[in-house]
């Protein structure tokens, strides 16, 4: 047990050196920072000079270890684009693409699982049949398709729900954040439940399929002949059972919900750190793209590696060995 | 080794019954032609994706008009609406034109060209480069197949549109200035390309270590076939039935990836607009009432990543012995 965390924590740092390698190097091979600093007039002693002085000319494991150490500081360079500290940018931004992950998070697991159960115990209704289909439909439509058809319906049709930004904010706990008030929170729903469908989707069908296997097992015959009524079949015994699984897909969706939040608020202009990255991809702003790489590598691992332990945990037949079969976005 | 103790390994009797069968009717009792002809379903979905290839093939020659081409454009003609003639210059439109008074069903064309080019293209990259890695690994195992699985492993745990975008980025960052835009319809089928090689890496290193296993590789070995000719000769055809699926399915994973980033406005360029550009295009339009202009170009990519889906779904099962 205790060897197995130790390893599966030491992977994790792996691929945090290895995240932070490939923003590092973004730093060194995309453009020159001596043609930058340099004037027209300079020669190349001076250029030399100067790399010496910046330790560009030191092994490249000593530059990575100096890079690490700056990025730890909290110090991850200046957009070459608004000219402020990245970190900072970021920061700011953050709320409103946490706020939106959480709200469609919440969304995802709770209409998902809804969902699931009731099309596993009503297996043929016309509810069943029209909620699979538009699961077909949720999954094979490309996230932007479903935002900009959204808003066509709700925003510009009905005129229910603004069609774009964040609407107003209000501070919570220090952070400024649009969920708590009233404009802020009708403006979330069109970008939530955009950003939610996909993963909605899977976690209907997961709960659904497994919730019907596990329906069929002998311990549910067994429920029933005891005469427990089917409430108690339903919830006590057979969700339980279903659980294990969605845990883990459901924590590693999370992930890739922080990931897709790029498209949806570049849909709806919802000033996260998505629509952040992909303004800095358009304008090759190299310190905002590889602080982002760093910060959703670190999202991102950190989450596999909670669902992993936690995994482990929830079913110890799997053994140190689980963890095979990852998901696939 | 000489030619003719290779040739004898293989020689055996030919019986009359072998030979009459033609192609067709060989084909024709195959249990793939079977499934194919008994599912009305995939037989619509490969209709619609042999008519949007054709499409796109013979753009140039069934387009009504040149989008594309500045002078032969019209702004007279801007938002006709579709299935009618403009009022000022009478030109007909079938699918309606966009603001600049382009034809969106010739631009759907050309775009429909350009998404097809593009997640063709970054399929065979990503095939190429998964087989061989794939092939290397699980053939030549050791170091070699831990590190490429490692490499494997980091990048699956991220979404591969992030990581395609990632590698955008990158490479837009690492062509010159100047040559961005010419550049760019590369630079997307590379990112989107080595976003998705992992699945054909992981699959045909599996399957590779099943087949090294077999008789048949033991005999190649001991014939004293060197091992690049073993991989790619021996072993790759009998992988061939999984990578097909794959590529299948990649390549619906393909055109949306690449539609998703040319919506961003991270794709292909404005000169050169693909299915997502014009959907973005389109969607300036829905607050104004222009609906055609989105609505149009957002049927043929669903149609487009609808029907490869299918068919890569159908050939998955067809093709999978448990199912049968």
């Amino acid at each position: 047990m205790l060897a197995f965390i130790i390893r599966r924590i030491g992977q994790a740092l792996v691929v945090l050196l290895a995240v932070g390698f490939v923003s590092f190097s973004m730093f060194k091979f995309m453009g020159d920072p001596l043609e930058n600093l340099l004037g027209q007039e300079a020669t190349m002693s001076d250029r030399a000079e100067l790399a010496e002085r910046l330790g560009l000319n030191d092994p490249i494991v000593v530059q990575y270890t100096r890079y690490l150490t700056r990025v730890l500081d909290g110090n991850l360079g200046i957009s070459y684009r608004a000219g402020l500290p990245v970190g900072k940018i970021i920061l700011e931004r953050l709320p409103a693409t946490l706020e939106l992950a959480f709200l469609s998070g919440v969304l995802a697991i709770g209409v998902g699982i809804t969902f699931g159960i009731y099309t596993a115990i009503h297996r043929d209704g016309i509810i069943t049949n029209a909620i699979m289909t538009i699961s077909l439909i949720g999954v094979s439509l490309p996230t932007f398709l479903i935002g900009v058809f959204l808003i066509w319906a709700f925003a510009v049709n009905l005129d229910w729900l603004p069609a774009f930004g964040r609407g107003p904010t209000g501070n919570f706990l220090g952070m400024e954040l649009a969920i708590v008030t009233w404009g802020g929170f009708k403006s979330m729903i069109l970008p939530a439940v955009t950003l939610g469908l996909y993963q909605m989707t899977l976690i209907m069908r997961l709960v659904r399929s497994e919730m019907q296997e596990v329906l069929r097992a002998d311990f549910i015959r067994f429920a029933r002949a005891r005469g427990l009524s089917e409430r108690a079949i339903n919830f006590r015994h057979a969700l339980k059972n279903t659980l294990v699984p969605v845990i883990t897909v459901t924590g590693l969706q999370l992930g890739s919900i922080i990931a897709f939040a790029i498209i949806t608020e570049t849909v709806f202009q919802w000033p996260g750190v998505g629509l952040l990255f992909i303004n800095a991809i358009s304008f090759v702003d190299i310190p905002v793209m590889s602080a982002y790489l760093l910060l959703v590598g670190t999202i991102f691992v950190f989450i596999n590696l909670i669902v992993d332990l936690l995994y482990f945990g929830i079913d110890p037949r799997l053994g140190p060995t689980g963890g095979e079969g990852r998901h696939r976005a | 080794m000489t030619d003719t103790n290779k040739k004898g390994a293989s020689a055996r009797p030919v019986f009359d019954d072998d030979a009459p069968a033609s192609a067709w009717t060989r084909w024709r009792d195959t249990e793939i032609w079977h499934s194919y002809s008994r599912s009305p379903v995939i037989v619509t979905a490969s209709v619609v994706f042999v008519m949007l290839v054709l499409g796109a093939l013979l753009a140039p020659l069934i387009s009504p008009y040149t989008p594309f081409d500045p002078g032969s454009l019209n702004l007279m003609n801007g938002f006709t609406k579709p299935l009618s003639a403009n009022e000022f210059t009478s030109d007909f439109f079938l699918l309606g034109a966009d603001d600049q008074g382009r034809d969106i069903f010739s631009t759907i064309l050309l775009g429909l060209r350009i998404s097809l080019f593009v997640g063709i293209s970054a399929v065979l990259f990503a095939m190429t480069l998964g087989v061989v890695l794939g092939l290397v690994s699980g053939y030549v195992g050791g170091w070699l197949d831990a590190v490429i699985m490692r490499i494997a492993d980091i990048q699956m745990t991220f979404p591969s549109i992030m990581i395609a975008m990632l590698l955008y980025g990158i490479g837009k960052g690492l062509t010159p200035p100047d040559l961005r835009d010419e550049m760019a319809i590369w630079v997307l089928i590379f990112s989107i390309g080595l976003s998705e090689w992992v699945q054909f890496a992981r699959t045909v290193r599996g399957a590779t270590m099943v087949e090294r296993k077999k008789e048949y590789v033991q005999a190649c070995d001991l014939i004293g076939l060197s091992r690049w000719r073993i991989m790619f000769k021996h072993i790759l055809p009998n992988v061939t039935g999984t990578v097909l699926v794959i590529a299948t399915i990649s390549l619906a994973l393909a055109i949306i990836a690449e539609a998703t980033l040319s919506f961003l406005g991270v794709g292909a360029p404005k000169t050169e607009p693909s299915l997502g550009t014009l959907i973005n295009v389109g969607r300036q339009f829905i607050l104004s009432g222009e609906w055609w202009i989105l609505l149009f170009p957002s049927l043929t990519l669903l149609a487009l990543a609808l029907s490869v889906n299918l068919f890569g779904d159908w050939l998955r099962d067809a093709l999978n012995p448990k199912l049968r």
